[in-house]
């Protein structure tokens, strides 16, 4: 279940991170053994990543973050490697889905102030990210009520399982 | 308010007027998975407890990202996969069969369908008047069991079409044209829509590959309105039946209109790393290429092979350039067969592959060498994408590829007689 209040250091992914960026298609030999297949996460785009995330950091993307395929084990990827929350200022239709279908927080900024290593604070419910290491405060606007259910029970398969249906009235 | 097709279609399959913005519940025709998401899909379709599959007939599982495998971890994906369906009673479309998307044209979409697929290339079947549409895993495995999901009904950015091509230009031309003007981002959460006296012009082929890349401008689906060209290539596929007219209201709202006259577009090729890093093939300059890749869902089909054959015939490829073909289907192999466009091509020196996704994502099939540069057909040339982030991938219409073949560096096909 994703906490409504998270704090973690500033990862920097850029812009135009794409699913090839996150998980290489030359790894689709390991999509059934996640674990391994999360240490090749952004191999390609930033050396190291799979080592030196710590738990409850934050990755930080400009311009469409996660266009391309609708690889769910992107989101499934960064998700293991300890990333608490993506922001971005903008965020592909497909992977911005299947980040919340996984429980992992999206949320939609400018991030053009945001600088590795700052240190932020993410408030879900009420769509701000505090940036302690410059003083800004960031809002991120509000995701649609099923969204934001979804996201509370920690993504799309764990509210099925809590609800039954899509709708409560089903 | 009139509606436009996205709003039409939703609101008939969520059964209350719907309109951008809202979400609705709606529900689904067609559920597929292919052998890249379809393992996790059919792993949390279990985990989320469901018991049984809405509509087996129209739940299919398609082998054709990795066709024939080539790792062992792959081969048991399928084995997997062909298990679920024996279990569940799904379609099963194995190694060889082809490439979900154009199997999905051939035999499943219909007008006013919403289809859904664990591949962001399922707006593909946006050109038969379908809301196709790609998910995730969770998502589909949701679609599969309970034969519905919401969406969030999407505002749309009308492409107004006029005129028609002129020699050597292709549709993949018009796409990439598009996504160079408004960008990889220009359409993000929403609808394409296709309208203008220029739509009558484009066969469903033509419009299946612009279809196909709306997720490349971050499209959710790239809708076609349904009319005599549809009609006419549902009655190809033997299922005229499945026809119907569906078009956008004449008041329908946009929140922008792009037009673009076909007639004024020339070859254009999108350039690493990004798709919409768009120039014309005129104004490349002397880019050597050692790959040429036809195929793929985007421009696999016989219409996109006779082009190249008839540019080719008599010709050869040049030296130091391969020329890789998949056939987008075991149909589109079988007709390029008889029609002689096989043999044509293997005279010209490509070399044949399976029907099936093949070199376009970098599993198997064509996997870039270090410094290596790869003109494909295909929807997306992101670093790494032929499976070799050292690798550089170009993207242009097929007859931009032929001429590239034959010359060995990236040429307006205008050039060729």
């Amino acid at each position: 279940m994703a906490k409504d209040s998270m704090r973690g250091k500033a990862i920097i992914a850029g812009d135009d991170v794409s699913t090839d960026d996150i998980i290489p298609g030359r790894f689709a030999h390991l999509r059934s053994n996640l674990p391994e297949l999360s240490t090749h996460a952004f191999e390609d785009r930033i050396p190291g990543f799979a080592g030196r995330v710590n738990a409850g950091d934050v990755l930080v993307g400009g311009r469409n973050f996660g266009l391309g395929s609708s690889r769910e084990h992107a989101p499934v990827v960064i998700k293991m490697s300890g990333v608490g929350a993506i922001l971005a200022k903008s965020v592909a239709r497909i992977f911005y889905r299947n980040a919340i279908n996984q429980g992992l927080p999206v949320l939609v900024c400018d991030t053009d102030g945001i600088s590795e290593g700052d240190d932020l604070e993410i408030r879900l419910t009420e769509g701000i990210v505090v940036n302690h290491s410059t003083g800004d405060s960031l809002n991120c606007g509000k995701m649609p009520s099923l969204m934001s259910d979804i996201l509370a029970a920690g993504g799309l398969v764990p509210y099925i399982r809590e609800h039954g249906s899509l709708d409560a009235g089903d | 308010m009139g509606q436009t097709l996205a709003e039409k279609i939703l609101s008939e399959k969520s059964g209350a007027p719907v309109a951008a913005g809202d979400i609705a519940i709606a529900s689904i025709d067609l559920a597929f998975v292919q052998d890249t998401t379809g393992p996790l899909t059919l792993r949390l379709f279990k985990d989320a407890g469901f018991t049984g599959v809405s509509d087996p007939a129209r739940t299919v599982l398609f082998m054709d990202h990795a066709a024939p495998s080539p790792q062992r971890q792959l081969s048991t994906d399928h084995v997997f996969m062909r298990e679920f369906g024996a279990e569940y009673g799904c379609v099963v479309s194995d190694v060889g069969d082809g490439v979900c998307h154009q199997i999905v044209a051939e035999t499943y979409a219909r007008p006013g369908d919403i289809a859904v697929g664990a591949d962001s290339h399922s707006v593909t079947a946006g050109a038969l008047g379908a809301f196709g549409t790609g998910m995730g895993s969770s998502d589909v495995a949701v679609a599969m069991a309970l034969g519905k999901n919401w969406f969030r009904v999407p505002e749309t950015l009308q492409v107004w079409l006029t005129g028609a091509f002129s020699r050597r230009v292709m549709s993949k031309d018009l796409v990439l044209n598009l996504i160079g003007r408004i960008g990889a981002d220009g359409a993000t959460y929403m609808a394409l829509e296709f309208g203008g006296p220029g739509v009558a012009t484009m066969s469903v082929p033509d419009r299946l590959v612009v279809s196909n890349m709306a997720v490349e401008a971050g499209a959710k689906v790239g809708l076609w309105p349904s009319d005599e060209r549809t009609r006419e290539y549902l009655e190809a596929m033997g299922r005229v039946d499945n026809y119907r007219p569906l078009a956008a209201d004449a008041d329908a709202s946009y929140s922008r209109i792009v037009e673009i006259a076909l007639d004024a577009l020339q070859p254009e090729v999108s350039c690493p790393h990004t798709v919409d890093n768009v120039r014309h093939a005129s104004e490349l300059g002397d880019v050597r290429v050692q790959q040429v890749f036809i195929g793929t869902c985007t421009n696999g089909r016989v219409e996109d092979l006779q082009v190249v054959a008839d540019m080719m015939k008599g010709r050869h490829t040049a030296a130091g350039t391969r020329l890789l073909v998949a056939p987008a289907s075991r149909a589109v192999l079988l007709e390029a067969i008889e029609k002689g466009l096989i043999t044509t091509l293997v005279e010209a020196g490509a070399l044949i592959l399976p029907p099936g996704c093949a070199a376009c994502l970098g599993v198997h099939q064509g996997i870039l060498g270090d410094g290596e540069t790869c003109l494909s057909t295909a929807n997306r040339n992101f670093k790494g994408r032929m499976g070799n982030p050292e690798g550089f991938v170009y993207l242009a219409s097929p007859a931009t590829a032929a001429a590239t073949a034959l010359r060995g560096v990236i040429t307006d096909p205008r050039e060729i007689d």
